[in-house]
């Protein structure tokens, strides 16, 4: 029993043994898998992960160019950048990002736009710690409430931007356009590695002609970083290149003289600097404030922008094609005179109306009772619209309209205007392939005063008005004056100098200009009282809606906004022009009451502002 | 005492020098002193790593110390207490084991998605699951060597219930991992008692075949989230599969020496998460490089290899099962750990044993060790 036991005992050691010996081989094998899986990955995959562990140490950072500035023809700052504040969020380092929106509620206002547009960014995809914008431009105060509660807000940080900012606002708009945040069809155009820390692109003018140069080269930092995305030191710097300032032909005073002059009307002025074609004035009424759109605009107020039936939104200056009425008749004129249809000393008898042979019809004067006996002279002083017809079915269109072209009309001549319109400049041949109708006898009749198919742009009115006044010396319209100090280096766009066969039908043309406003029967003598400097100019008016052949105009019946537009075309002095300008006043009616008062107003201040 | 008789007898024979005599010394105090030395090299290194770990923070390493101490205090106690003290315990501690878990169950605590906290008033907050790694090794050891070895296929089927039943609650927690490791500490036990090789081959070609029947009907999502990203990290790199791929470029970037001392970019600029606890073998592979690795894994096999000489050489065969038991569950924490951060097996939330921050580990790790010394160094009745 005993015995038996003991060799039990014997026998259960024995099997232990065993077991133990087994085990031991076991676990040599399983170390040795470890050793080997370890020295795998720190022999023959070491370099491997040599690089992944410097790539997660080591970050380029993009840093992003400062924007070149905008500047006015006197150095009056039109666009720059200011420091801009934004809260932003860690998600890594929040555990409840509800948790913690409800908390920021509590200390500053959070609008569920804001919210809204949180989400999206969240949702885009990012790397880890990198922070998510929750709200743009804080206040002071409401910066001071964030940092104060910064310890119960894990994650939560503000955050310093430069963003333009448009201290002109309203006055500058329609001509410097604005940045806005680059949204996903930007993304793809633009250049990623220049555009790796930038958040904002020039969407319109100025802004967005010169994007490339007011952007500048994008810097970069190669920096230490712990996970969390805090850089522990920065290795090696190449600091960005600041985009190139701009300066711009644009005179902010004219600008604002005629957003004053132009209170309460719709419509646009442009002015043109008559030795250069640079762009003095291009302001269209009513406007909107840019710096809306820079950190995006909320829906509420866009919608208000675009429901809005004044159409501040609309670019008039560049964008609304009106037409020019008398205003085309100086260019008219000089078109009579170099097609031999007409002299200065020619006279007609209007009665007040013109009728084609074979033609019912009757082509009316705005004067009912007609001018009596006119030249060309009292034709362009009283706007003598039977004079205009007569000379005009004379010179028939195939002359009037190529002479027309050589100042610019019917297509886009500016240089550096973004989407400038091109108006219409109508021709047999143009009629033919839109309208599928020939051209009539009454469709020259109707171009002779500027009515019927032919369209301008504020823009192109000035243009034209310029080339005059420079007698012909063509200068394309610009608004770039000097770009980081040197002037257009890029090809511009050119029309051939105007030479007429007698040059003093130039000056000529200039006095009969002068005596729309200085003479007994100009159409715009009310702008003689005060006027200091001398001034040549064309009133004109653009019918809205068409009156029936035997229907009197009659503005008191008709809604304000079927009412004629009113333009005015005019440079100054007369005897060195140094200022063409074009306005329009929409459903202005009388032209030498609305628009001449604003051209005048903005010439003035161009003229004698200097001194007050 | 029939321990202090046996040194006394040792200490009358001829005189000793050194090493010996303190060897000696200890086992008065049942203290096997080669073991003890190489718990305190590991145990020492580990605040060595763990200093670098936590980002040289001292008030972590002077917790782990406390920690330490306290391990060792309970091992020295748990070395004084005779065998079949452990014997009479073995069926009360297994009983109080499985009432904390159904404890847990019913009125736990929960952390990161898991009940596993039981929060008794008066009492620290502690894991039962942590008690029942010592209780049911314990337990199966008692209930072999009452019934001899090698076992009867009866034995071994009752036996197989016993260790069933924690496991079934742990898995509720639910915890994989625990109730995996739990589980195989058990059957270990079962392995050294002689079980029969046709079964342990059956058993492993059973559970190999169960294994795709988890996926669908035992596992959690975060389970099988946990075992997609293993077998490819790469599918979710900022998410889940961020620690492992971190993991590995720490370990392969540290190459044969290593990066310094406190010197890993990885776990100094807190890429490696959890680097501290479950990842820090990753922080001593990046510092310390291949030659760092090599050293730990040596001393984790001098520390496997004494206990289970100690175990083999136990006069007791329920000192045995137990010892030997306990000893490869050990190593299977060390490999599972290594396996998981160096991306050979799933990540499962074992700590590296004695080296991972956390007192709870710590503590029964060392209450294990001074159950061994018991053990072997208490004389058989």
């Amino acid at each position: 029993m005993w015995g038996n036991s003991f060799r039990d005992r014997m026998a259960e050691e024995r099997l232990f043994r065993s077991r133990a010996i087994f085990m031991t081989i076991f676990i040599f094998a399983l170390l040795c898998v470890l050793g080997g899986r370890i020295a795998f990955l720190q022999i023959v995959e070491h370099q491997k992960y040599q690089d992944l562990s410097e790539n997660n140490r080591i970050q380029l950072r993009p840093i992003p160019p400062t924007r070149g500035l905008i500047y006015d023809r006197n150095g009056i700052l039109l666009a720059e950048n200011v420091p801009s504040y934004s809260l932003t969020l860690v998600k890594e380092r929040v555990d409840d990002i509800d948790e913690t929106l409800a908390y920021l509620r509590t200390l500053i206002d959070i609008t569920e736009r804001d919210e809204e547009q949180f989400r999206k960014r969240l949702k885009s995809s990012r790397r880890p710690y990198e922070p998510v914008v929750v709200k743009y431009k804080l206040d002071e105060e409401q910066i001071a409430q964030v940092m104060v509660n910064r310890f119960y807000l894990p994650g939560i940080d503000v955050e310093a931007r430069l963003v333009r900012h448009y201290p002109e606002a309203e006055t500058s708009v329609h001509a410097l356009g604005y940045v806005g945040r680059i949204n996903e069809k930007e993304a793809q155009r633009l250049d990623k590695k220049q555009y790796s820390a930038t958040k904002h692109v020039g969407k319109l003018g100025i802004e967005r002609r010169y994007e490339s140069e007011l952007h500048g080269q994008v810097g970069y930092q190669k920096v230490e970083t712990n996970a969390r995305g805090r850089i522990l030191q920065v290795i090696e710097q190449v600091d960005p290149i600041p985009g190139k300032d701009l300066v711009l032909h644009l005179d902010q005073r004219l600008q604002q003289a005629a957003a004053k002059a132009m209170n309460g009307y719709r419509g646009a002025v442009v002015a043109i600097d008559v030795a250069t074609g640079g762009v003095l004035t291009q302001y269209s009424n009513p406007s909107y404030d840019p710096n809306s759109f820079v950190t995006g605009i909320s829906h509420k107020e866009y919608s208000g922008l675009r429901n809005n039936p004044d159409l501040p939104l609309f670019n008039r200056a560049i964008r609304g094609q009106y037409p020019p009425g008398s205003t085309l008749k100086p260019f008219l004129g000089l078109a009579f005179l170099e097609a031999n249809t007409v002299t200065w000393q020619d006279e007609i008898e209007d009665e007040g109306w013109y009728q084609l042979e074979n033609d019912e019809r009757f082509y009316r004067d705005w004067k009912r009772k007609g001018h009596g006996k006119v030249d060309l002279h009292d034709a362009m002083m009283e706007s003598c619209d039977t004079y205009f017809y007569d000379a005009a079915f004379r010179t028939t269109v195939d002359k009037i309209s190529p002479f027309l072209a050589k100042f610019g009309f019917g297509r886009n001549m500016t240089h550096d205007v973004p989407n400038a319109l091109s108006g219409l400049l109508p021709d047999r041949e143009w009629k033919k392939k839109k309208r599928r109708r020939s051209w009539y006898a009454g469709d020259t009749l109707n171009l002779g005063i500027g009515q019927g198919f032919m369209l301008t742009t504020p823009m192109q009115l000035a243009t034209a008005t310029a080339a005059l006044a420079a007698k012909g010396e063509w200068h394309t319209p610009r608004l770039m004056e000097t770009l980081g100090g040197k002037a257009i280096e890029e090809e511009v766009k050119s029309l051939d100098n105007i030479v007429l066969k007698d040059p003093t039908d130039w000056d000529k043309m200039f006095k009969s200009m002068e005596a729309v406003i200085t003479g007994p029967r100009g159409t715009a003598r009310a702008l003689r009282r005060n006027l200091t400097f001398t001034m040549a100019g064309k009133t004109g008016t653009a019918q809205v809606v068409s009156i029936a052949q035997h229907e009197e105009y009659d503005s008191e019946a008709l809604a304000e906004r079927n009412r004629d537009h009113a333009l005015f075309v005019a440079f100054a002095p007369v005897e060195n022009p140094s200022i063409a300008i074009a306005v329009i006043v929409e459903n202005g009616e009388s032209a030498g009451r609305t628009a001449g008062p604003i051209a005048k107003a903005v010439m003035q201040e161009y003229l004698l502002g200097a001194q007050g | 005492m029939a321990g202090t008789d046996f040194s006394r007898q040792m200490t009358s024979g001829e005189s000793h020098h050194g090493f010996e005599r303190s060897q000696l010394l200890f086992a008065r105090f049942h203290i096997d002193l080669p073991l003890f030395l190489l718990l305190l090299v590991l145990c020492g290194s580990g605040l060595l790593i763990l200093y670098s770990a936590s980002g040289q923070g001292w008030a972590m390493v002077q917790k782990q110390a406390v920690h330490y101490l306290i391990g060792f205090s309970v091992l020295l106690v748990a070395a004084q207490i005779p065998p079949r003290i452990y014997q009479i315990l073995a069926p009360w501690a297994y009983a109080v084991g499985v009432l904390a878990l159904i404890g847990v169950l019913v009125l736990g605590v929960s952390g990161k998605g898991a009940q596993r906290w039981l929060a008794i008033p008066g009492l620290p907050r502690f894991q039962p699951s942590e008690l029942m790694k010592l209780a049911l090794p314990l337990l199966v050891a008692w209930y072999m060597a009452t019934k001899g070895s090698p076992p009867k296929l009866f034995t071994l089927a009752k036996a197989m219930i016993l260790i069933a039943i924690p496991l079934v609650l742990i898995l509720k927690q639910p915890d994989l991992g625990t109730s995996i490791l739990i589980g195989t500490s058990g059957i270990l036990v079962l392995f050294f008692a002689g079980m029969p090789w046709w079964l342990i081959f059956s058993m492993v070609s059973i559970v190999a075949a169960c294994a795709p029947l988890m996926w669908f009907f035992v596992m959690h999502a975060y389970q099988k989230q946990r075992v997609l990203t293993f077998l490819n990290p790469e599918s979710d790199p900022l998410g889940s599969g961020w620690n492992i791929i971190q993991s590995k470029t720490a370990i392969g970037s540290g190459g044969i020496e290593g990066k310094g001392w406190l010197q890993g970019t990885q776990s100094q600029l807190e890429f490696l998460p959890e680097s501290h606890t479950d990842f820090i073998i990753a922080v001593l592979a990046e510092e310390l490089g291949l030659i760092g690795v090599l050293l730990l894994l040596t001393v984790y096999f001098l520390i496997v290899m004494r206990g289970l000489y100690m175990a083999a050489i136990c006069p007791s065969l329920f000192g045995r099962l137990l010892s030997g038991s306990l000893i490869v569950t050990f190593f299977i924490y060390v490999f599972v750990n290594i396996g998981m951060v160096s991306g050979l097996l799933p990540v499962v939330g074992v700590p590296l044993p004695l080296v991972s921050w956390g007192g709870t580990s710590v503590v029964s790790l060392l209450a294990g060790f001074g159950v061994m010394m018991s053990m072997h160094t208490h004389k058989h009745k």
